[in-house]
């Protein structure tokens, strides 16, 4: 199908851009890089008013670092950051993530700002942001604030952003040089949204673990830290009955919704499995 | 209420411009603005890929786009790929590896391939099954396309052939 009719904003600058949000009182749609909203408005799901494009906008793609905190703008595509160094060197998780996106094409144009903001359930960008625990900054009419991703997703499609606010820029802390990490997900087909994924962050010292962040997609109405899993492991170790226990209560923390692609009980079973992979994968020597 | 945009760009090398309102898929104005038609339209959601068309030198869904996205942009589209009389690399491998039947995927397969060989030019077989996984094909099961990349990739490593980006791959 094709969209609705809508109007058409190209603001130059965020401020800009808030104005324009507000005089549609909720109406509206800010538009990142289109790959969810895009669909939705063809298939006449979303039919909003106006469209605020934030494309235009100079400034918003970037990654920096300072002092071990990885900014990124939220208009950067998440291809730019697949090849980008710096993901790769100070935050290889979500270098992890990004493949796992859709496919090339789309992540030439979709952003990890606008990722976060749709809060997808099944989305790899929220996961990484969960388990490295990033933040995000929001810019609204009163002005700038962080929100911690403990705060940011509400419900499946729901943050805890203003009608009036945009996110400007994602924040990770770096990941320590001796972090191992790895990101398991199951799909039917190579691209398509996870029915069940885990991402892993362990920090070692000697055999003991003296991190594990764990974190999901796909297995509930949002991401989520699997913090019983992570206790295990703080607890107990790497060792082989250390990681069975974690992934028990992985598979026991969630709650997966059943649809076409799978049922609760399956990605129940799947959010276990995968946990155990993932730890395993994370902790084997890299080539 | 819906105004008319008045859209200026470049396909394939060429200077194009015309009018239309804000909700027309970039990939409508191609084909119907244009004159354009091999840029094949699918599913419309982003599924398929047969829309796959470089924009500003890196593949994208020319269905999750407005045409009014694309001011000043730089498009390169499935005409644009041969010069002239000559195959680009890409298509002479499908015509050999008979990576074709009904052809409805081939303008988008090719674009895709050709992004993902700018940022891969020496894949593994897996890799170039991931790499044309953006695209759907329901004839060919996809083992002539698969045999018709990797022959391409060796005959555009041999060879300076425009890959549609103007900056190295990353």
């Amino acid at each position: 199908m094709k969209p609705a009719k809508f109007e058409y904003h190209a603001p130059a600058s965020i401020e800009e851009a808030l104005v324009i949000l507000g005089r549609y009182d909720g109406e509206a749609r800010v538009l990142a890089g289109g790959q969810s909203l895009v669909p939705m408005m063809n298939f006449r799901l979303a039919t909003p008013k106006a469209i605020v494009d934030l494309n235009p906008i100079a400034g918003l793609s970037y990654i920096e670092e300072d002092d071990e905190v990885v900014r990124i703008g939220s208009m950067t595509r998440q291809r730019r950051l697949e090849f980008e160094p710096l993901v790769g060197a100070k935050l290889p998780l979500l270098h992890e993530g990004l493949r796992w996106i859709g496919h090339l094409p789309t992540r030439s144009r979709g952003t990890i700002g606008g990722s976060i903001a749709h809060a997808d359930p099944s989305a790899e960008i929220p996961m990484v942001l969960q388990a490295l625990e990033g933040e995000v900054v929001a810019r609204g009419p009163q002005g700038e604030r962080r929100i911690p991703v403990g705060d940011l997703f509400h419900a499946a499609l729901t943050t805890s952003l203003a009608p009036l606010e945009i996110i400007t820029e994602v924040r990770f802390p770096a990941m320590p040089a001796q972090a191992v990490y790895a990101v398991e997900e199951f799909a039917r087909r190579n691209g398509d949204f996870a029915v069940a994924a885990v991402a892993v962050v362990v920090v070692r010292d000697g055999d003991r673990c003296t991190k594990a962040r764990l974190a999901t997609a796909g297995v509930g109405p949002t991401s989520i830290r699997l913090r019983d899993a992570e206790a295990v492991l703080e607890q107990k170790g790497l060792t082989e009955d250390a990681i069975t226990e974690a992934a028990d209560k992985a598979a026991a923390q969630v709650d997966p919704v059943s649809d076409l692609n799978g049922s609760a009980e399956y990605r129940r079973h799947l959010t276990g499995v995968l946990t155990s992979r993932a730890i395993a994968k994370a902790i084997a020597p890299r080539a | 209420m819906s105004e008319i945009r008045e859209i200026k760009l470049t396909v394939n090398g060429k200077a194009y411009e015309g009018r239309c309102e804000p909700r027309k898929l970039l990939v409508d104005f191609i084909r119907e603005d244009l004159g354009l038609t091999g840029t094949h339209i699918g599913c419309e959601h982003g599924i398929c890929g047969a829309c796959t068309i470089l924009f500003n030198g890196e593949a994208a869904r020319s269905c999750l786009m407005f045409a009014v996205q694309a001011q000043g942009a730089e498009l390169l589209t499935v005409e644009g790929l041969a010069k002239g009389d000559e195959y680009h690399p890409l298509q002479q491998a499908f015509h050999e590896h008979h990576a074709l039947q009904c052809g409805y995927c081939t303008p988008g397969m090719l674009i895709a391939a050709l992004d993902f060989l700018a940022t891969n030019p020496a894949p593994t077989e897996d890799e170039i099954r991931e790499g044309i996984s953006s695209v759907l094909c329901r004839c060919t099961g996809y083992v002539n396309i698969v045999k018709a990349v990797a022959a391409a990739a060796e005959v555009m490593r041999g060879a300076s052939v425009q890959t549609g980006r103007s900056d190295p791959p990353p």
